[in-house]
Formats: C-alpha cells, structure tokens, sequence
C-alpha cells in the first residue's frame, strides 16, 4: 500500500507523518516533493502539517498553486483517499478541493493544546472504524485554524454530511466547532488536528487508541488485512 | 504605455470577526480615551506596479490576477481595488 507524503518548502510535520505510517502502521510510505508528480498506482495521499511558504498571503494558499496539486485533483476525482492535516487541510481548502477557509484564530494566538474531537462522519476512508459521536483526544497546533463556511455552504455540508470531526468544546472559534471536512464523495477529509502525534503511547498522555482509528479506517478501506 | 500603482485592499466581508481589529478598538483606542470611536477593521493591502495603456486596464489586469490566482478567498474576503497612475 503506496502512501504518498507530499512534502512543500516549509512543511514540518512529514516526517512525523512518513514514520507513523511506515513504522506504526506499515505503508509503504514515499515522499513526494511538491513539483514533482504523483505515480498513478498511489494508493492514498497525505498532505502534511507545517509552514508551507512560510504561511504568506494567507496559510496554504500558495503551495495550493504548486505542480502536484494538479496531480491531487485527479486522484482526488479518480475516489483516492487524501487526508490533509493542519496546513494541509488549509492547502486542500485553498485549492478548492474541500470547501470553507481556515482563518486566524479567536484569539489571534498559534493554539497547541490537546483537544477533544467528536466524529460526526464515519463513513470517509479515514473514520470508517469509528463509532460514530466516538471521542478522540488529540492535539492542534496552528494559527489559522478557525474553519469557516458561508451559510449556504454550511447548509449544503450538514446535508451531504460533509463535517467529519467537531470538537467537543470551544476552542478557537470555528464555525460550528467544525474541526475536519470531507469532499462530497468523502475520499478527500481535512482536519485541524494532528493524528499523527496521537498514535503512540508514550507521546499521547490520554489514550493513543481513538487516533489509531484513522489510519486502521485507511489500512480498512484500501482492503488489506493487518 | 504609462504607469500605474494598483492598491488591493482585502479585508473581511461584513459579518466575518475581525479579531485583529476589535483588539486594537478594545485594548489600545478606546483605553485611550477616544470614545467616538466605533470600530475598526483589519486589513492587507497588495501594491502593483503596472505598466499599461490606461487605468481600466491595469485595472482589470490585477482583478484578474487576484480572481485566477485566489489573492484573496472570495468566501470571506472583500477586496476594494484602487488604481493611482504614477
């Protein structure tokens, strides 16, 4: 099982993603450098966390131009999962592939704290081993994490069941406490959380377990026995 | 040709918190004693140098960059765009 991780000048959090997926879960996971292409044989790909161009204009808006995103679309469309984290969910939303737009924090402050997320979807590549309303502790680290949608938008998302993750409390203002959309087919989801610093014990004080579920839901779906 | 400078001023559309904004009206205006003060929205503004034929073009030679190349996220920003000829 190829899993691509796309790495952007600034990302920070691949390789964090690379070793949960190659060590923890067993893809066979492979870097992939934004101007390059993706291989059409990928099996899912991840947008990681981080900084990409430094967050200019506004996070993830120029990596969202960059070469391989084209690649992404198409796979996108094709019903490969793609799982965008922190900036990379900025990235996906930036590029039109997830609705909504990720901005400044309520309190203007780069948030990392754990938090408390509640599943709302369970049915996308990556929550379909969930229960659904199931908890996950899980930490965010970001500045730009206040999801928001128009009202139209909003309507459209809760009808096609489009918001897979909400977290249980306020935390920085989101619309709806959204924390994680998917696409209208649901292959492609984005959160603001990390599940990749919340898989193993000894780096998760609460319970490493709930966050497992995203990658086992991927291992699940792409029909390979553990 | 001439030249021309094409301010883009992106701000948040009416509705959307500004913050950014209310802090500096709560936190360093108004604890200045300047209570006629009602509000006070952030910003960024984008200056481009252009050269073109005349205003409307240069005009329409930024909106279209800031449309195709989403300068600015149409879900939550407003843009206002001034064209000063140098």
């Amino acid at each position: 099982m190829k899993v691509g991780v796309i790495v952007f000048p600034g990302s920070n959090c691949d390789r964090d993603m690379f070793h949960v997926l190659s060590d923890v879960f067993h893809f066979d996971a492979q870097y992939f450098w934004h101007e390059k292409s993706l291989p059409k044989n990928i099996d899912a790909v991840v947008l990681p966390g981080g900084f990409s161009y430094g967050d200019r204009l506004r996070a993830g808006v120029i990596a969202a131009h960059s070469p391989i995103i084209k690649d992404v679309r198409k796979l996108a469309e094709k019903g490969i999962p793609i799982l965008g984290v922190c900036n990379g969910f900025q990235i996906l939303v930036e590029s039109g592939l997830l609705p909504g737009v990720l901005l400044k924090n309520e309190s203007l402050n780069f948030m990392c704290e754990w938090t408390n997320l509640s599943v709302e979807n369970n049915k996308t590549p990556f929550t379909k081993k969930f229960k659904l309303n199931q908890k996950i502790p899980i930490p965010i680290a970001n500045g730009e994490g206040r999801y928001f949608v128009d009202d139209e938008t909003l309507k459209e998302l809760k009808k096609k069941n489009q918001i897979v993750f909400r977290y249980t409390d306020k935390v920085n203002g989101s619309l709806n406490q959204i924390a994680g959309v998917c696409n209208d087919d649901g292959n492609v989801v984005g959160m603001m959380p990390h599940p990749e610093r919340a898989v193993e014990k000894e780096i998760n004080p609460i319970d490493h377990k709930p966050s497992s579920l995203i990658f086992e839901s991927l291992i699940s779906s792409l029909g390979v026995k553990k | 040709m001439s030249n021309y400078e094409v301010h883009v001023i992106i701000e948040n559309k009416p509705g959307i918190s500004d913050p950014e904004g209310e802090t500096i009206l709560n936190d360093l205006v108004l604890k200045g004693n300047e209570k006629d003060i009602a509000k006070i929205k952030t910003g960024k503004m984008l200056k481009f140098s252009v050269s073109a034929k005349d205003k409307n073009s240069a005009k329409s030679r930024v909106e279209k960059i800031c449309d195709e190349l989403r300068i600015y996220n149409p879900m939550v920003s407003k843009v206002t765009i001034n064209v000063i000829e140098l």
